[in-house]
């Protein structure tokens, strides 16, 4: 009797966490109403085998448990009701395939106005690339890959010139316009997800794989890597934003083509030092940093971190938190730079400026910090040298101070806040591993030996 | 020279008689013996996953408050549980525990065929988990490339273990499979030549159908793996490229250039999907007779139940790319994959509907075997049910790896087996020791199991409904990821921390009960079965004494009309059989009669 009762319970108590639970399918935000209402249909067809079966079996527990005297029934088999259950479990089962693979079917047909956009993972980032006016996206290989052409295009073929590159972990999409999204990985499977649009696909180095969707309701929404992908697979995130057509054209028309790309004049050093005059008030004349005035270190730091901070800066991705009374203070700064252009050059001199070791001034233990590099080096390298297709700067060789304001300041979400600033996500993620302010130092006291 | 079974030369056997403790109880050629070191070699490691996937618990449910896991650690840990659990705890216990123990028993064999390589199976088997268990002390630990060992990624940086850890994990899975082999063979061998004089193969029990039929789909399955182990094995040591194209590694052009990661993915399921079958079959074939001796009752059609087995197994070879909907491979293997799938579902079902009538009108002693004999039924019409959901490739699409799949293949593949690995050690610990487990504490524990563990993965369906990736160290903010999901994560870290807790016990009544449970003479459950009819309890070396038993009938007549009795033991000829007054049943085999 307990027994029966105990299922009872077990079936009442899913009955009502269905009914009650607040976890529900996502707001659909693409035309694939289609798959939702499979996965209803599974659930009423399932749902009344599941109540029916154990309620059959609560039943009979109750009513043929043993009692002095009961004799069980001598009965091998019943080919009738075998065939019966046969023919009724296979009606249940067609109700389910039929609309499964209906829907399937306009999965794996791209409608012939869908549009394309290549979608790259790598570890542990998104990238985007739109064809271009001709439509047709241009030949890559990884032996192109390099800081300057991290998408890899190949610079001989026509097809590619007019592409635009997409360099950031932020998609936007027009409304009402079906896209089909061909997936390439850099180095390893990923996996392209976006909840609302119900369709997901892996990322296949060597292929090319792809689903489509068109997104029918305005707003953004994240893009998640689901096939573990190493160490940062769970801090591997991206968005997309969902607009207007006219919207998404101002957006696509600020992001270069390759041919753009390649034609920008190389960055002039010369006029670089002239904008550098009015960062050296802070960070020193050779950007050797100034603990004072909380103004870093920047020499020695690579070339295109120094471009995207500044931009990030500029464009309020960084130092608009009003807790962050430094990041704020530099912000005004990098928006006198007037363009990209000033920026690169900027960039370029500082990646001119002569190397040093700044002195230690943090202390901590730094054989715990090793333990905790572990996480940090699959980005940032062993030596904390920055690794540039990771997205990841150098570590080593900056003021220790610094880092350990940035790791606070990215633990406390006062870094990294921005929903377009998705590297700065992926850190504050990822520094959820050291707990505390020792955790932070011992780790820094480690950097500080690399 | 004619062929004479090996039943009617038994007097020309040398049994290998141990001389000494080491021969009895260490090198032993004795099934019995094997099976016990098997089991508790098994149950040991498990304990090691068991306290993986705490610490794995512990950082989903509290990621801001416990610093002793690092990403790196946790996908070490996902491993390592997943691995484990899979082949070296349910894969090694389910054949290599149950599967000896019981093959030579219910047959009616003296032992297995091969007593010899039956021991080296074991001895291997154990050297496969010190390799194992051994990245866990060398410098980089464990591979946390994920359970299925996915190509590039597992033999790239970036991955936990990259170095050692992945060459130790593919060497340990080698030296499984030669020892899965050894006792494969074994089993499969004894079942068709050594069984006893009458034991046709309709007259076997559901358990030997289970074990035998997951053996043969092992000896078929494994060497996909094999391969793809040493494949994989080249590829990280050797330089080769059979599943690494070229990428880009540390922002540099790998070494790598042409091979296929896909090609990894349809060896791995190829295996990996008849290896469900490898631990679901014997789960099936030991809940039948469990259900039919509680239950005092028939099992409800043999037939069907033995052909559901043989086609599961022969379909299980069909569906293995139902793992791989989102894979990348040509989507139009969508549509056949998915029907293969949704096939083997009617088979299944019918299993769970003669599980049931089973026991409608029966006569149900809810001894605590029954009570975890209910609880499967249970679990698995649930895990079952949210396969259906999986297998269709458009349902399958959304639900892929996020929490939902999770929640299902541990219902199925997790919970339900182990429900019955702990309902058969309380019916075959009686015969293992002569003693009988605690009952009141087996009660305890049954229900500590089953409402702990419904509330660990029920929710966690919902929440990958909702959208919640699998495999992930810390969610961190989504926009779409309501605090209460969060909430939800903790209260199941609770739930899966009471589940192992009261997992000791089960722990404890197997050690208390050893020394102190009550007596239980040849035959507490008055089951048919032959292992319950041995001269001895637990049974001695050779099983049977000085005369092999000679089967009567199949192994479910209980409750036949007309009998005095409400079970007739396959051993018993017609003539023997007690009658009630004025019956007209002549004692044959009920099935027939």
């Amino acid at each position: 009797m307990v027994a029966a009762v105990g299922i009872l319970v077990l079936v009442i108590g899913t009955l009502l966490f269905h009914f009650l639970s607040p976890w529900w399918l996502t707001p659909l935000a693409a035309d694939w109403q289609s798959l939702d209402d499979t996965l209803i249909i599974t659930f009423w067809i399932t749902g009344v085998v599941f109540v029916v079966l154990n309620g059959f079996l609560i039943w009979v527990v109750i009513k043929y448990r043993h009692r002095p005297g009961l004799k069980a029934h001598y009965e091998p088999e019943s080919h009738k009701l075998e065939w019966w259950l046969t023919v009724i479990t296979t009606v249940g089962v067609i109700g389910m395939l039929a609309p499964g693979l209906w829907a399937w079917h306009s999965i794996v047909t791209v409608p012939e106005d869908a549009r394309e956009v290549e979608v790259v993972g790598q570890q542990w980032n998104w990238s985007f690339r739109f064809p271009g006016e001709d439509g047709v996206l241009g030949q890559v290989g990884i032996e192109e890959m390099n800081p300057a052409n991290s998408l890899g295009l190949k610079a001989d073929d026509p097809a590619g010139q007019d592409d635009v590159l997409v360099v950031s972990g932020e998609l936007h999409l027009p409304l009402g316009i079906p896209y089909k999204f061909v997936l390439r990985s850099k180095d390893v499977l990923h996996n392209f997800t976006v909840p609302e649009f119900r369709v997901k696909m892996d990322l296949v180095p060597g292929m090319t794989p792809y689903v489509w969707a068109k997104p029918t309701v305005a707003g953004r929404y994240d893009i998640l890597c689901q096939e573990l992908c190493g160490i940062g697979h769970f801090a591997m995130r991206g968005s997309v934003v969902v607009e207007e057509e006219a919207a998404f054209d101002r957006w696509l028309d600020a992001y270069p083509t390759f041919a753009e790309v390649q034609e920008m004049a190389a960055p002039n050093v010369a006029m670089g030092q002239a904008q550098f005059a009015v960062c050296s008030a802070c960070h020193g004349a050779q950007g050797e940093g100034n603990v004072l005035l909380n103004a870093p270190k920047l020499a020695g730091q690579a070339e295109w971190y120094v471009q995207r901070q500044l931009k990030n800066f500029k464009h309020g991705l960084r130092g608009a938190e009003p807790s962050d009374a430094f990041g704020m203070q530099m912000a005004p700064m990098a928006a006198t730079l007037a363009d990209d252009a000033a920026i690169a050059n900027v960039a370029a001199y500082v990646a001119s400026l002569p190397d040093f070791l700044p002195p230690a001034t943090v202390q901590g233990d730094s054989k715990r910090g090793q333990d905790f590099y572990v996480t940090c080096q699959a980005c940032h390298g062993a030596a904390g040298q920055g690794i540039w297709s990771m997205s990841a700067p150098r570590l080593s060789r900056l003021n220790d101070w610094y880092l350990v304001r940035q790791l606070q300041n990215y633990k406390q979400g006062i870094r990294g806040a921005h929903p377009s600033d998705l590297h700065g996500k992926q850190m504050r993620l990822v520094s959820g591993v050291l707990r505390d302010d020792q955790s932070i130092n011992d780790t820094v006291a480690y950097i500080n030996q690399l | 020279m004619a062929y004479v079974a090996i039943a009617d030369r038994d007097h020309e056997q040398h049994l290998h008689d141990p001389q000494s403790f080491v021969t009895k109880y260490i090198w032993s050629q004795d099934h019995k013996i094997i099976a016990i070191q098997y089991s508790l070699t098994a149950i040991s490691v498990g304990l090691v996953a068991l306290v993986l996937s705490l610490s794995m618990r512990l950082q989903l449910g509290f990621p801001d408050t416990f610093s002793f896991i690092t990403p790196g650690e946790y996908y070490q840990a996902i491993t390592m549980h997943g691995m484990i659990m899979v082949i070296y705890l349910l894969t090694a216990l389910l054949l290599g525990g149950f599967g000896n123990y019981l093959i030579p028993l219910m047959c009616g064999a003296r032992d297995m065929v091969f007593p010899y390589m039956n021991m080296l199976s074991y001895w291997v088997y154990l050297l496969s988990v010190f390799v194992l268990l051994s990245s866990f002390f060398i410098s980089g630990g464990p591979t946390g490339a994920g359970w299925t060992l996915y190509p590039p990624q597992s033999v790239m940086p970036g991955t936990p273990g990259v170095g050692g850890g992945i060459v130790l994990m593919l060497i340990s899975l080698v030296l499984f499979i030669v020892a899965f082999t050894m006792g494969g063979l074994n089993y499969v061998t004894t079942v068709l030549q050594a069984r006893c004089r009458g034991m046709t193969m309709m007259r076997m029990p559901l358990a030997v159908w289970g074990i035998f039929t997951a053996t043969v789909l092992g000896l078929l399955a494994f060497p996909a793996l094999l391969v793809s182990g040493i494949m994989l094995l080249l590829d990280a040591l050797a330089g080769t490229s059979f599943f690494a194209p070229a990428m880009l590694s540390m922002g540099e052009e790998s070494r790598h250039a042409g091979g296929s990661p896909i090609l990894f993915q349809h060896l791995f399921w190829f295996f990996g999907h008849p290896e469900v079958y490898i631990v679901a079959l014997p789960a099936f074939g030991v809940i039948s007779d469990l259900v039919a001796v509680h239950a005092r009752k028939n099992i409800f059609g043999y037939r069907m139940m033995v052909w559901a087995i043989l086609s599961i197994g022969v379909i299980s070879f069909v569906v293995w790319a139902h793992h791989m909907y989102v894979s990348g491979m040509n989507p139009y293997f969508g549509f056949f994959f998915a029907t293969t799938t949704l096939i083997i579902a009617i088979p299944t079902a019918l299993k769970v509907y003669n599980w049931v009538l089973t026991l409608w009108r029966g006569n149900i002693h809810l001894t605590v075997p029954m009570l975890f004999v209910i609880g499967f039924i249970f679990t698995f019409i649930n895990g079952g049910i949210t396969g259906l959901f999986l297998g269709n490739v458009a349902v399958d699409m959304p639900l892929s790896d996020s929490y939902f799949i999770v929640g299902h293949f541990h219902m199925v593949m997790g919970v339900s087996p182990i429900l019955v690995i702990f309902g058969s050690i309380y019916h075959w610990y009686p015969k293992m020791t002569g003693r009988m487990l605690d009952d009141r504490l087996g009660r305890i524990h049954f229900w500590c199991t089953l409402f702990g563990t419904y509330a660990i993965y029920l929710p966690m369906h919902y929440l990958g409904i909702l959208g919640l990736p699998r495999r992930y160290y810390a969610l961190g903010d989504t926009s779409f990821i309501p605090d209460s999901a969060q909430a939800m994560n903790a209260g199941i870290s609770i739930a899966a921390l009471f589940v192992a807790l009261s997992q000791m016990i089960f722990l404890f009544n197997l050690a208390w009960s050893r020394k102190h449970g009550k007596p239980a003479g040849g035959n507490p459950w008055n089951a048919t079965t032959l292992e319950w009819q041995t001269p001895q309890t637990p049974p001695v070396h050779g099983n049977w004494g000085k005369d092999l038993p000679v089967v009567y009938r199949w192994a479910y007549d209980y409750s036949v009309p007309g009998a005095a009795q409400d079970f007739i033991p396959q051993t018993m000829a017609p003539e023997d059989v007690p009658r009630d007054v004025g019956s007209t049943y002549d004692g044959r085999e009920g099935a027939h009669a």
